[in-house]
Order: structure tokens, then sequence, then C-alpha cells
């Protein structure tokens, strides 16, 4: 890793520049990893009295449990649901809007503000548009014959963070998608529509492929986006239910380690959501070095 | 140039309208239910039109809450938050600024360790490590703190890279010059590259008081004291606690207070909102 050319020389001034980040990093940050490392290996009695090394047998347990396997299902079809929905339409509104040239500024100012607001918030809204008794999607649902209640099926409560998690995320995907066909050369298109290529054809065999760097890295984001900071919208709506059916892998860690009082189980789930975490770096990263370009 | 559609034209127009309607819709319809009674929400479906009582459920959240199923007033709340975002967002741009350019215009022994250290907690979000951390607050005696609250949230990676590689642009001579005028390290950092990185500095305030401002579990876990309740964590709350059915146009009108100050931030400060987006994430 490089510096610049000529530096300044101070043999203590850099290490007290570093300090607080450091000192901020080892207190919140690798110490609690490290205690979460080291518990995934005990566990207490249920009095709290006697506390034994089990070495992996929290990890053994938690992949036999069905809850916890229910979990991770549910964790995968969460994050592949938000991520498809909101990168879909906000790559159709980008594609709109580039279309446009007066009013290209004014759709982006009415498409962005949603990033701001937070994932509870987002969930207690679409939790109120979708409530069985007062909202106004189960009255409509109902005039096309569809009985919705989230309270009682799995189904319909999946489908409501889905749209919660999804609809605030619109706005960072339309913002990257808007980015990268605004660098697509416009030479290119022309080119294909003098060869009598239709706009679709344009867009499936030039455009679509040429944006694939950012819809790689707009994936990874995404599913990073729908597996940790998502809490919100399911503890502020579902509350992981109806029968788990919402229980998404970053709600399960806190249920057992604040509500059920696991402390084994849950410092050993949160061991595995820290690989998936780094794996995740790894691949954005890599992606930064090397654009994917086909 | 392309041909020129007209139906194609009028068919964009006709999706993004749409689009931004469905966009809108759920605040829209928080705007509405916050200006009823309450009597509204107990027959039937939910309305479409704004009602008569804005001013009295605004005036009723903000000034004495519900106090019957523990929820306090909604000022105080918005300030806490206020303070929290505002805490994390500068504690978060000076230590990052800091240790950037220690890690650009020092060399000396361990700085790659030291980058790697940083580096780990883009790995780490508090989401997958919450009961270790919550201990290491607890024992340090942190809880319901404005400390607790903020400073475990400072720590930042995406700003420290976002800074590093901007000083990696600023020009060698200028450094140089400083150093033939006479200038220290710490001189040139405030004359010369703190007013150079005003504009990145201005573009992660922006998403960095987001972030603050939407801290949701980390305020949840340690607060117990309603003192220090933030707004979003508040709203939470209100829909659970007390009574089965939660009181629709209170809620919604904390929903509407709650989620307007991050919107106004990103509508006036748009240009710096997309730049310190699509910079630092890429």
């Amino acid at each position: 890793m490089q510096t610049k050319r000529m530096t300044f020389s101070s043999r203590w001034l850099p290490y007290a520049l570093l300090a607080p980040q450091v000192i901020v990093t080892l207190i919140f940050f690798i110490w609690p990893a490290s205690q979460a490392l080291y518990q995934s290996f005990l566990r207490q009695d249920i009095f709290g009295l006697r506390t034994d090394f089990v070495w992996f047998d929290n990890f053994s347990r938690l992949f036999a449990d069905p809850l916890y396997l229910n979990s991770l299902k549910v964790t995968f079809v969460f994050s592949l649901g938000t991520t498809f929905l909101s990168m879909s339409v906000a790559l159709l509104f980008a594609v709109m809007v580039n279309r446009m040239i007066r009013s290209r500024d004014s759709y982006t100012t009415f498409l962005v503000w949603p990033y701001a607001v937070a994932p509870a918030i987002a969930g207690v809204l679409w939790w109120f548009i979708f409530n069985p008794s007062i909202g106004i999607m189960p009255y409509m649902l109902k005039g096309f014959g569809y009985d919705w209640n989230h309270r009682s099926s799995g189904t319909d409560a999946m489908i409501l963070v889905i749209i919660a998690a999804a609809w605030k995320q619109i706005s960072y995907n339309f913002l990257f998608f808007l980015a990268g066909l605004q660098s697509i050369p416009q030479s290119l298109i022309e080119a294909a529509a003098i060869d009598g290529a239709s706009r679709f054809k344009r867009f499936w065999t030039i455009v679509f492929p040429l944006l694939s760097p950012i819809t790689f890295f707009l994936m990874v984001v995404n599913i990073v986006y729908a597996m940790f900071d998502t809490f919100g919208v399911i503890h502020a709506t579902t509350e992981g239910g109806p029968a788990q059916a919402t229980n998404i892998l970053v709600y399960k860690v806190y249920r057992d380690g604040f509500v059920n009082l696991n402390l084994g189980s849950s410092a050993a789930q949160s061991v595995i959501l820290m690989a998936i975490v780094v794996v995740l770096t790894v691949i954005q990263f890599r992606y930064i070095e090397r654009r994917v370009n086909y | 140039m392309v041909e020129n559609n007209r139906w194609g034209n009028f068919f964009a127009h006709l999706v993004l309208i749409l689009g931004v309607a469905i966009v809108i819709f759920p605040v829209y319809v928080a705007i509405v239910a916050s200006t009823h009674p309450p009597g509204t929400f107990i027959r039937g479906v939910m309305p479409l039109l704004p009602g008569p009582n804005a001013l009295e459920n605004y005036k009723t959240v903000i000034t004495e809450g519900r106090s019957r199923a523990g929820t306090p007033p909604i000022g105080g709340m918005l300030w806490n938050s206020f303070v929290m975002a505002m805490a994390i967002t500068i504690g978060k741009l000076s230590i990052s600024l800091l240790s950037a350019f220690a890690i650009v215009y020092f060399r000396f022994p361990f700085r790659i360790f030291f980058f790697w250290i940083i580096f780990l907690t883009l790995m780490l979000p508090v989401e997958v490590r919450i009961v270790p951390t919550f201990q290491v607050v607890a024992d340090l005696g942190m809880l319901n703190s404005f400390a607790g609250l903020s400073i475990p949230l400072i720590a930042s990676a995406t700003a420290t890279f976002l800074f590093r590689q901007f000083f990696m642009t600023v020009p060698e001579e200028l450094m140089e010059a400083a150093r033939v005028d006479g200038a220290g390290p710490m001189k040139f950092f405030k004359d010369i590259l703190l007013p150079l990185s005003i504009t990145n500095i201005a573009a992660l305030f922006v998403i960095m008081f987001i972030y603050g401002w939407n801290q949701y579990l980390w305020p949840l876990l340690i607060t117990t004291d309603p003192e220090y309740y933030t707004i979003v964590m508040g709203i939470q709350r209100m829909v659970t606690g007390g009574d089965s059915e939660p009181l629709w146009h209170l809620v919604m009108a904390t929903v509407v207070l709650a989620a307007l100050p991050p919107i106004l931030v990103i509508l006036f400060m748009q240009r710096l909102f997309v730049k310190g987006l699509t910079e630092t994430e890429k």
C-alpha cells in the first residue's frame, strides 16, 4: 500500500493520529468479536452456575436444529426476494428516467428520498397499509377474492417484509443504475440502431451486458443489506412470526441472545454470520479490483 | 440520434408517474392517517383523504406522548435522535480524517497492520455481534447515556477509505511547498488538507447523518430509560406497547416526524448526497 512520495517524519504523531480510531475498533469491534468466538465454544447450564467448554457442539447443534435450518431458508428467500424486487424495479425506473431530458432531475428527486427512511419506519408504513382490519391493500385484495392476513399466513408475512425492505432500497439501486446507464457510450447504441436493432433488442444485447459490473456490485450490496440491515423491518412488524415464517438469521441472533438468553447458541450464530459477511466483503472487494465485464 | 418515438416517451412518462405514485404512496397514507381523529380507524378501511385533526394529533405526540403506554413525548426523543446522529457523524468524520492522514502522509512501523484493523470493522456490523458488544458497553457503565449511544458506532472503515483515496489525489507539490515554508504536519493538515476536503466531508456528512438518525437495534438495546429513547426505536414501542390495536393516528404522526428530518436532508442536499453515495461505495 502506497504513501506519498515524500512523507512527514515523526516518531509518535502517526500513532497519536490513529489512536482514537484504533481504540474504538479494539474495544467495540475486535474484542466483542473475539468474545463471540470464545463464547461459541461454551455452554452454560440453565441456572448459569456452570460453564463448560464444548468445542464445536454449539455449531453442530445449530445445524441439527430445525428452527435454525428454517431460519437459513427464510433468510435465503427473504434476501433473494428483496434483492430481485428492488433491483428490477430500480432498473426499470432508471431506464425510463434515462430517456428523459428535461424531466430527469425532477423524477430523480421523487425517487431518491426513500433512502432516508429507516428500515423500521418502512416496516411500520407497509404494515399499516397491509393491516388486515383497516389497511387499504387487504381491502382491495378482497375485491379480487384474496383473503390477506399476515398474522396467520406465513407467505403473506414474507411478502409484506420483502415489499417493505425492497421499497426502501429502490432509491439506492436506482441511483447506481442511472449512473451506469449514463456512462454507456451513445455511439454504441446509435450503431446498433443504424443496423436496425429494435429498442428492446438494443437493451438486452448492448445496454444490459454493459451494466453487468454495476448489476453484480448491487447484487452483493443488496444481499448484505437484506441480511444485516433489515432487523428493524422484522422487529417492528412481524417479530419473526407467524410460526417462524419471517425469522431471519439476524433477528434470531437477537432473540436467542436477549430474549431466550441462550448465549452459547447466539454466539455461535454470530460467528456464522461474521463468516458470511467476510465472504461477501471479499467478493465485493475482488469486484472493485477486477471489474466484471463480458 | 436514435429515433424519437412519441408513444414510447408517453409510455415512459406513464410508467414513471405510476412508479413515483407507488413509491410515495406509503408516506402519503401516513400523512393522511396522522390528520384523522381516533374514531376513523375503528370504522372500517383507512381514509385516503386528509381529516380535520392534524394540529391536535401533532400537539399530542410532541408534548404528551402516550404516558400510559410508557412512551415519552416525541419532543425529547427527536432531540435525542438529533444528538445521537450528530455525535456519530462528527465522531466518524474526525477519527477517519485523522487516521487517513496518518496512513497517507507518514511512513511508520505496523502501518499495514493498523490499516487491516480498521478494515476489519467493515466486516463486523453491530447486528452480528450484539450480545458481546452489549456486554462490553454494560461493563463500561455506558448504558443509558449518549456516549453509549454514539461511541460504539463511530468507527468507520468506509470514511477512512474515502479520505485515504482523496488524499492520494492531492498533488505532492502542495505538501512540498508547505514544508519549504516551514509548516509542520498538523499545520499542513489544518490549513491545506482540510479546506481541500470540504466537499468530501460534506458529502459524507449527509450519508453519516442518515445512518446515525436511523439507528434502531443499538438504541433499542442500550436504552431502558425513556430519557434516552430515540424516535426511530420509540415507534416500535408505540406499535406494540399497550393495547392490542395501536393508536394509528398518533403512531403515524410520530412516523412522519421521525422520517422527516433525514428526508429533508436528502432533498436539500441532493447533489452532495448522490456524490457521497456513489463515490464512497464504489
